[in-house]
Formats: C-alpha cells, sequence, structure tokens
C-alpha cells in the first residue's frame, strides 16, 4: 500500500449488461461461459453490414416506470438501474426513487445506513452520451416541427446526464463528474473516483460507467471504420478475444457502478468490503485518433503508472482483464504493451482474461463493469475465461484463460483493469484482494 | 373536436396526459391544486403537459400564456375560452 494515502475500498456493486439485469447474474453467466450477443430485429437490418450486437438482457422499462423513462435516455436510466443496485448492496438505505425529498440534509432515506450528502460524489461516465435522444428527437422535428420536440431533449442527450441524475436519485452534493474518452472513459471514472477520496473532497463516491448506443447509425459508422466483426452468421461467436479468427469487436450496451468508500468511513459502519481500489494510471498515445500508437509504450506507462500509484511492483499482479475487444491489431498489441509495462518475468505470470468475448464491448461502460469482473475474480479467487477461443492466435505468448474458469491461488493480490480509447486514453486501475 | 368540451371532459383529458406524463393519480388532480406547489410538477413538465393539452383540445397556448395558468382551473378556463386552433 502506498505511502501514508487514504485507503480506498469497494463496498457496493450494480450493472446491467448483456448478461443479466444485475451483478449476480451477469457474473454467473460470465463464469459459466455464456454469450450476451444477439441478433438486431430491425426493419432497415439487412441493409447494415453488421446486424447483431450484445443488447441488453434485461430492459430497463421493466424495471423503471415510464414516466421515468420519457425523461431519460436509455444510458441514463440503466445508469440509475445499475445505481440503485450497487447503492442498496453497499447497505445504505433506498433512494428516494428520483427525487431528493424537500429540506433533506442527508442521502437515502430510513432502512440502512445515511451518507451526509457533502460527503458524497458521483463520476459516472458515458463515452457517447444520448445517442439515441439526439436522433429520434431530429426526427421528431423534421417531422413536426420544432414545439413538438421534448424539453427535455437537451439533458437526455448530454454525456453528463447519467452523473446528474445518479446525483440528484442519492442527493450526492460533493461534486458530480462525467469523464468522456471513449472506451476508457468508465475506468478514468474509477481512477478519479478513488482521487477524489484520496484528496478529501469526499467518503463516498458512486461511480461507473453507461452505454447505449446500439443504433443503425453507429453500427453504419463502426462499420465503415471496419471495426466491427461481421461474423453475422454466428453473432454469439463473434467476440473472440487472442483467436487467429478474431475479425473486429461487438458492439454492446449496459452500465455498471460501483460504491468506492473511503477505509475509514467503510469501516466505522462495519460494510462489507468487496476489495481495495489501489490506484489507477493514466497516460495519452498522442498519435493518432483511433489507431493505437504501435509499440505499445502509452499502454505500457498507464500499467506502469498504476502499479506506482498504488504503491506495488509488477510482480505483485496476478490477474489482469484485459481491454482485447478482439480486433485482430488490438489484442496482441496489448500483450506486448503488458510485457513492456510489467517486464517479461512477470507478465509471464499473470492470469489474463478478456470478458469482452461474452459481454461485448461496453464503450464508455466497459472499464467500470472489467473492474467489477477484477474485483469479484480477486475475492472468489476465479477468473471467468476467454469465450470462443478456439485457435489460439500464434504471437499470443502469455497466459490467457481458456475452456474454464481459471482459479488464483490464496493471499495477497492485486490484478489490472486496462481500458483504451480512441482519442489516445489509456487507463488502467488496480484492485487488490482484502484479505 | 365537433364541439366544444365541457369542463368536466377537459378535466378528465388534463387528469389523463398529467397522469402519462409525470404519474400523478388521475384523483390527485383536482382544479384548485397549483402545479408546482401542489403537484410538483416543473416548468420542463409544464411544457410537455401544454404540448399535449393543445394536441388533444386543438387549442393553442403560447408560451406568454402558459406563464399564467398556474392551476388545473386556469387551463381548464383557458381551454373552454381559447379559440380553436386553424
Amino acid at each position: 500500500m502506498s505511502k501514508s494515502q487514504t485507503r480506498v475500498v469497494v463496498t457496493g456493486l450494480g450493472a446491467t449488461t448483456p448478461l443479466g439485469g444485475d451483478v449476480p447474474s451477469t457474473w454467473s453467466a460470465l463464469l459459466a461461459g455464456e454469450s450476451g450477443v444477439r441478433r438486431l430485429d430491425w426493419d432497415d437490418v439487412e441493409n447494415l453490414p453488421v446486424r447483431f450486437a450484445a443488447t441488453l438482457k434485461v430492459q430497463p422499462d421493466t424495471v423503471l416506470p415510464k414516466q421515468s423513462l420519457r425523461r431519460l435516455d436509455r444510458n441514463q436510466a440503466i445508469a440509475l438501474v445499475a445505481a440503485r443496485e450497487a447503492w442498496t448492496d453497499a447497505g445504505f438505505a433506498p433512494s428516494t426513487g428520483g427525487k431528493p425529498q424537500k429540506g433533506m440534509d442527508k442521502a437515502g432515506v430510513e432502512g440502512g445506513f445515511v451518507v451526509d450528502r457533502d460527503r458524497l460524489g458521483v463520476v459516472v461516465s458515458s463515452g457517447i452520451g444520448g445517442l439515441h435522444t439526439a436522433l429520434n428527437s431530429y426526427d421528431v422535428y423534421k417531422e413536426k416541427g420544432w414545439a413538438r420536440v421534448s424539453p427535455f431533449t437537451v439533458p437526455m442527450l448530454m454525456p453528463n446526464g447519467a452523473a446528474g441524475h445518479v446525483g440528484i436519485e442519492f442527493g450526492a452534493t460533493a461534486g458530480s463528474h462525467a469523464l468522456v474518452s471513449a472506451c476508457a472513459s468508465s475506468g478514468e471514472a474509477v481512477g478519479y473516483a478513488i482521487d477524489m477520496i484520496r484528496t478529501g473532497r469526499a467518503d463516498v463516491i458512486i461511480c461507473g460507467g453507461t452505454e447505449a448506443c446500439i443504433h443503425p447509425l453507429q453500427m453504419a459508422s463502426f462499420g465503415s471504420m471496419r471495426a466491427l466483426s461481421t461474423r453475422n452468421e454466428e453473432p454469439e461467436r463473434a467476440s473472440r478475444p487472442y483467436d487467429k479468427n478474431r475479425d473486429g469487436f461487438v458492439l454492446g450496451e449496459g452500465a455498471a457502478v460501483m460504491i468506492l468508500e473511503s477505509e475509514e468511513h467503510a469501516r466505522a459502519r462495519g460494510a462489507r468490503v468487496y476489495g481495495i481500489a489501489s490506484g489507477a494510471g493514466y497516460s495519452n498515445d498522442a498519435f493518432d485518433i483511433v489507431l493505437p500508437e504501435p509499440t505499445g509504450s502509452g499502454q505500457a506507462k498507464a500499467m506502469q503508472r498504476a502499479l506506482a500509484d498504488a504503491g506495488l511492483e509488477p510482480s505483485d499482479i496476478i490477474h489482469i482483464n484485459a481491454h482485447a475487444t478482439s480486433t485482430p491489431a488490438g489484442d496482441v498489441a496489448e500483450l506486448a504493451s503488458t510485457k513492456a509495462g510489467l517486464g517479461e518475468e512477470a507478465a509471464s505470470k499473470v492470469v489474463i482474461t478478456a470478458t469482452k468475448s461474452m459481454t461485448g464491448h461496453l464503450l464508455g461502460g466497459a472499464g467500470a463493469l472489467e473492474s467489477i469482473f477484477t474485483i469479484l475474480a480477486l475475492k472468489e479467487g476465479l477468473v471467468p475465461f476467454v469465450a470462443n477461443l478456439e485457435d489460439l492466435d500464434d504471437e499470443v505468448d502469455l497466459d490467457i484463460v481458456r475452456d474454464e474458469p481459471r482459479k488464483l491461488p490464496d493471499g495477497p493480490a492485486a490484478a489490472l483493469s486496462n481500458s483504451f480509447g480512441f482519442g489516445g486514453h489509456n487507463v488502467s486501475v488496480v484492485f487488490e484482494r482484502a484479505l | 373536436m365537433a364541439e366544444v368540451a365541457t369542463e368536466q371532459q377537459i378535466l378528465d383529458g388534463l387528469a389523463e396526459i398529467i397522469d402519462e406524463i409525470v404519474g400523478i393519480d388521475k384523483a390527485e388532480v383536482t382544479p384548485e391544486k397549483n402545479f408546482i406547489d401542489d403537484l410538483d410538477i416543473d416548468s420542463l413538465s409544464m411544457v410537455e403537459i401544454a404540448v399535449a393539452a393543445q394536441d388533444q383540445f386543438g387549442v393553442e397556448i403560447p408560451d406568454d400564456e402558459l406563464r399564467n395558468l398556474k392551476t388545473v382551473k386556469d387551463v381548464v378556463d383557458y381551454v373552454q375560452k381559447a379559440p380553436a386552433k386553424s
């Protein structure tokens, strides 16, 4: 543990994903190697190069009232669903259901621990924001004129909308932030949340990420970049990191939220601790707006800086939840940068998985979801295997979990969750097992 | 609308719109209720309600007028007196 810094612990988890409507169902589906990838049934789907995606298993309209959904973009609605789960999972009093009570000076109501709202913050990211809202509202404008455009369009399309709604829901007044860095967004959200607690701005942070942009425009625009898998004949086998026949990523949607808390605050209220959020490291490629820097030095630096931030050595890392999106270039480049970042010796001992093989790529939701998976892997001593990995790429020379979940040894353990985003953003978040 | 709606028809229609948009029980929507103070409806939701009311009752509610419609009765009265949209 580093320096004399405040220790930050994880005390609550929440998610709604292509594998399940909450964390327990998502985690068990993940360990079973299930796929969250499905065929799309849109009218115009035959006109698209990619006709499948990792869509949500549980729709938000089965969880939230229709009046709330009228003013929430899909990414915001699912962020609220995940945040509520994380909040109650942490043992806090249930939320007031979308509105802070008038005159309320504490977050939450009876039935659980009440947090001082001035010590409660929010960091919830989205990479894209309210794409559905933006496009649907433009259709309304063209067909019916400006007066029929919903007055909630702006708060629904802004990428900080989810953070705003989560803050209102739980009455968090310490600060609300939405870091936007494409597929690195919610990895950065977790890192920023750690810093908010370390620097004394808050005792508790609701942090995570959300994304819901499975729309024909995204299938067309990612398709036009040739970034997506086109395995239309067998969608559930399309996301296959490290496999010789991988051909691109699978777009996914979902939200993942964690409760981060200072250890002191968590201990004082007797909270269950899932693990320690030990630190984060960042770098910028400053190379190309979408292509990763070919030597992987940026990614390696993020991993090294994460270790330094956490006060750990490369040999402390026993597991990595890789960014690995199933693109031909990206997966093996990350392994090269892992060796550069940790050193060949330490890297060879790390147990690596790529859970996007089952969840698809949640873009701005990926870093937080994979942080949850990393924490659970350490806590339960079990790493999910990479699905669809049939024929290992010859260039893969590190320990990838195949065929069945891998047991981790008992005792002290640390792991990294990597996220890299268009724009050049690299972030690596470190978690440690709570002993 | 073929005929001018009665006060009760307007009230019922308005209550239905309010339920649909902000989820307030229809029984709560009585003439004396103030939208902001009693029903806790915010200004953006009022815009949505006004747009829906214009569509349903075939009248125009300009922004200047909307500002003066503070209670359920204000809206019912306005709709009754307002000229039909051309």
